[in-house]
């Protein structure tokens, strides 16, 4: 692996944690989904509303 | 809920290779061990001469490097026979909510970011004025057999019983008895914890307008991102955390442009006010829908954790800064020491609770995480592997508080009563204690990071910024030691208050949950008096606590500490106390010496430590011989310093009485607890075993490395499995090659 492969393929890692760490992905994940079964996926504002929604009941706990 | 009499575990084992190692394999773990040991030999060895601080960082790496490879594996694979064959409850329950398969690394992140907080840095700053070695030896080998195993075990048993809680285990594998304990033992010790932490924000941005100006933008830059998230971009997270980022480091450059003007006087707040300031906000944070504030404060808290920890760790090993403390201290002899009072044992062991051990860290290891495990083995990563990164963060923060002045050190950290509050009456207080620090040399460590005043800014967060301010300009050179004291003092104020607002709202579903079994309608969470009523409740009692600290003559983190770190000890034996018995009602009755061990040791240091808080005779130590000594005196128609009036009499009566109490009370629950569950193994040892909650276990579809890095059976594992169902089906592993 050529050097300059190897600092895209880092680049491409970083986002993709990042992506997937902060929740972003899960909008990819879906449209995915949906493509798969056939479903008519919502506007990403509705998605994105929804899963904010649903952490109203589930808190994250944050430790000291 | 499902009762299933499942003691012979599925064959799990640990994962191929139990032949031979390969050389490699010997040769590396040989050398990581050698290295470890000579650190270790510099750090017993030297006496009387300044050494590097990188001795006591590599120590703390390689130990922690090889206890993950040995007993972390012994435990997860020997132990509790993790088995990679079984379903996680993130599998079988798959519902994209809170149940979902998630990768290991983001997995670790979130669970790492869940766990660390404050805690582990200002425990350690405090336990410093004993020396370094006491610290970072209870860090390290605290960590690996207690806090460690207890994370691990937990998120295990949890993980088995689809991810219930702690106090739901409690309940079901010990009984009602000990549960109702758990849960009073678990809502006042989570209160407690709210209060000291807001106390440590309290005293780290008192009469200082840059700290208020820069960690009071935070609000509405929060506000921004939330608003950005849900109407301008919805989703676009890292948009939004860049942005905030951005206006985050604005808001602390600009808060030294303010502070000599108009703005900087209005925003120089009192103590009081502060914590009026923050109970109001405290209720507000609570009260909000979470994408408004909570939601993106976390985003903004994680990933300046995240950053200012990796920073740290490089600026180390650049700085490579000389440890300025002495290795012990008189004060761990003598147990006079003006930071916090007491003897090194067992003080030593409950000022250091997060980072070494921290029962906190049960609830988030029971609930959230073991939900969102892929499989079994991953909890070895995620559970020891996280908790060893924060007894990192401890280390790095104990070495932090050792390179700076110590002098320069104890008057920072000792109560206005005793340093007199000028640099004067501090400089001779300090060389009391035999350092030759200067009224002028105190003067000039405040005017380098442009804060009126270093004497008494208790607590441990302005002393840790210090030290990393220091370690920061040394590493990078070109001074700017103010900018970076007030960025760390956001940083640490920063994730306090979301620890504070998320355990807020936490402890607003626990009370409506609790009173909701008698009173349908309060448990209703979307009922809005109800989240009001409870969020007051929650609020007003962290808060008149908070107050109480931040008004007591003695000094409020010199008071409160301990009980602090008691309290999360004694959460801990709970934990240990719950790992124990279902190891045993497992029927691993030879294994439960791995949790066993810790517990015997947590709850020798907690009662310990709660008994000499109690009964001491010694009124630095026992809260009600110091609220007996002011009686007296009061009696008398003295005032005994460092109160000045009767009304500061009273207070400390007041105030040294109540934290007897709850002091007493914590005690208490957890023995409860303790003899419930003693009663519990005692029955399961003579039946061998007995039934427990765990859910029977189902073939599991998924493929996915065990540990950090896929292994080449993994991968060709892996590799077989996207052959065979195909790109569409399953998760794709685009990053596993």
């Amino acid at each position: 692996m050529t050097a300059s492969a190897a600092v895209v393929r880092a680049w491409q890692g970083v986002r993709w944690y990042l992506k997937e760490f902060t929740g972003e992905a899960r909008w990819d994940d879906y449209l995915a989904h949906c493509a798969e079964h056939g479903h008519e996926p919502v506007s990403r504002r509705e998605f994105e509303r929804r899963r904010a929604d649903a952490l109203e009941r589930n808190p994250v706990s944050r430790c000291c | 809920m499902s009762t299933t009499v499942n003691r012979s575990d599925t064959d799990g084992g640990a994962p191929a290779g139990t032949g031979r190692p390969p050389l490699k394999s010997v040769l590396v773990w040989t050398a990581v061990a050698v290295v470890g040991a000579v650190c270790w030999g510099v750090l017993a060895i030297a006496r009387g001469e300044t050494i590097s601080a990188l001795w006591l960082l590599f120590a703390a790496l390689c130990s922690y490097a090889i206890a993950y490879r040995f007993y972390s594996r012994f435990i997860t694979y020997k132990v509790l026979r993790a088995d990679d064959k079984r379903a996680t409850p993130a599998e079988r329950l798959e519902n994209g909510v809170d149940f979902d398969v998630t990768d290991r690394r983001v997995l670790f992140g979130h669970h790492f970011a869940a766990i660390a907080g404050a805690g582990p840095l200002v425990g350690p700053v405090l336990a410093a004025q004993m020396g370094y070695l006491p610290g970072t030896i209870w860090i390290v080998v605290g960590v690996i057999f207690a806090g460690a195993v207890q994370d691990l075990v937990v998120m295990f048993f949890s993980m088995r019983r689809n991810g219930k809680s702690l106090g739901q285990m409690i309940r079901e594998e010990i009984g009602v008895v000990g549960g109702v304990a758990a849960l009073i033992a678990v809502f006042a010790i989570m209160i407690i914890i709210l209060a000291v932490l807001a106390l440590i924000v309290v005293n780290a941005l008192a009469e200082s307008p840059w700290g208020v100006f820069s960690i009071g933008l935070t609000v509405p830059i929060a506000l921004f991102m939330g608003v950005y998230l849900r109407r301008l971009r919805p989703g676009r997270v890292l948009e939004a955390t860049g942005i905030g980022v951005a206006l985050l480091l604005l808001a602390i450059v600009a808060g030294g442009w303010i502070e000599d003007t108009g703005l900087g006087d209005a925003l120089t707040l009192s103590k009081e006010w502060l914590v009026l300031a923050l109970v109001i906000y405290g209720f507000v944070a609570s009260v909000l829908p979470v994408w408004l504030l909570l939601t993106p404060r976390d985003y903004l808290s994680t990933f300046m954790k995240v950053g200012v920890i990796v920073l740290l760790a490089i600026s180390l090993i650049i700085a490579r800064p000389v440890l300025q403390a002495e290795a012990v201290t008189d004060f761990a002899r003598e147990g006079t020491g003006p930071v916090f009072a007491g003897s090194l044992f067992p003080f030593v062991f409950i000022t250091i609770a997060c980072g070494a051990l921290s029962g906190f860290h049960a609830l988030i290891s029971s609930g959230t995480t073991p939900k969102m495990v892929a499989k079994e083995g991953q909890v070895r990563l995620i559970g020891y592997g996280g908790m060893l990164m924060e007894s990192f963060v401890a280390v790095s923060a104990l070495i932090a508080a050792c390179v700076i002045d110590q002098g320069l050190y104890f008057a920072m950290n000792s109560p206005a009563g005793a340093t007199g509050g000028t640099v004067e009456s501090a400089a001779t207080f300090v060389q009391g204690l035999g350092f030759d620090t200067t009224a002028e040399s105190l003067g000039a460590a405040s005017a380098a990071v442009q804060e009126d005043t270093l004497i008494s800014r208790t607590g441990g967060a302005p002393a840790l910024a210090v030290g990393l301010a220091q370690v920061f300009s040394q590493a990078f050179g070109g001074g700017g030691q103010a900018f970076w004291y007030h960025f760390a003092i956001m940083f640490e104020a920063l994730f306090i208050l979301t620890a504070v607002d998320a355990g807020t709202r936490v402890g607003r579903f626990m009370l409506q949950d609790t009173i909701g079994n008698v009173w349908k309608k309060f448990g209703d969470l979307s009922w809005r008096p109800g989240n009001i009523i409870a969020s007051a409740v929650v609020v007003g009692l962290w808060g008149s606590v908070l107050y109480i600290g931040v008004t007591d003559p003695l000094g409020g983190v010199n008071q409160l500490f301990p009980l602090f770190g008691i309290a999360n000890q004694l959460l801990a034996a709970i934990a240990l106390t719950l790992c124990t018995v279902l190891l045993v009602k497992h029927g691993k009755l030879r294994y439960a010496w791995v949790t066993g061990i810790p517990l015997v040791w947590d709850l020798v240091i907690t009662m310990t430590a709660s008994w000499q808080k109690v009964f001491s005779g010694d009124p630095r130590v026992g809260y009600f011989t110091q609220a007996g000594v002011y009686r007296d005196a009061q009696d008398a128609g003295e005032v005994l310093a460092p109160a000045q009036d009767q009304g500061q009499m009273d207070q400390v009566i007041f105030n040294s009485t109540l934290n007897g109490i709850l002091q007493a009370l914590f005690a208490l629950l957890t023995l409860v607890v303790a003899a419930h569950a003693a009663v519990i193994i005692v029955k399961a040892i003579r039946n061998r075993g007995l039934p427990t909650t765990e859910e029977p276990a189902v073939p599991s579809k998924l493929v996915e490395p065990a540990g950090l890095f896929a292994t080449q059976e993994e991968k060709r594992a892996i590799a077989e499995h996207e052959r065979l169902v195909g790109a569409g089906a399953g998760r794709t592993e685009a990053e596993e090659k």
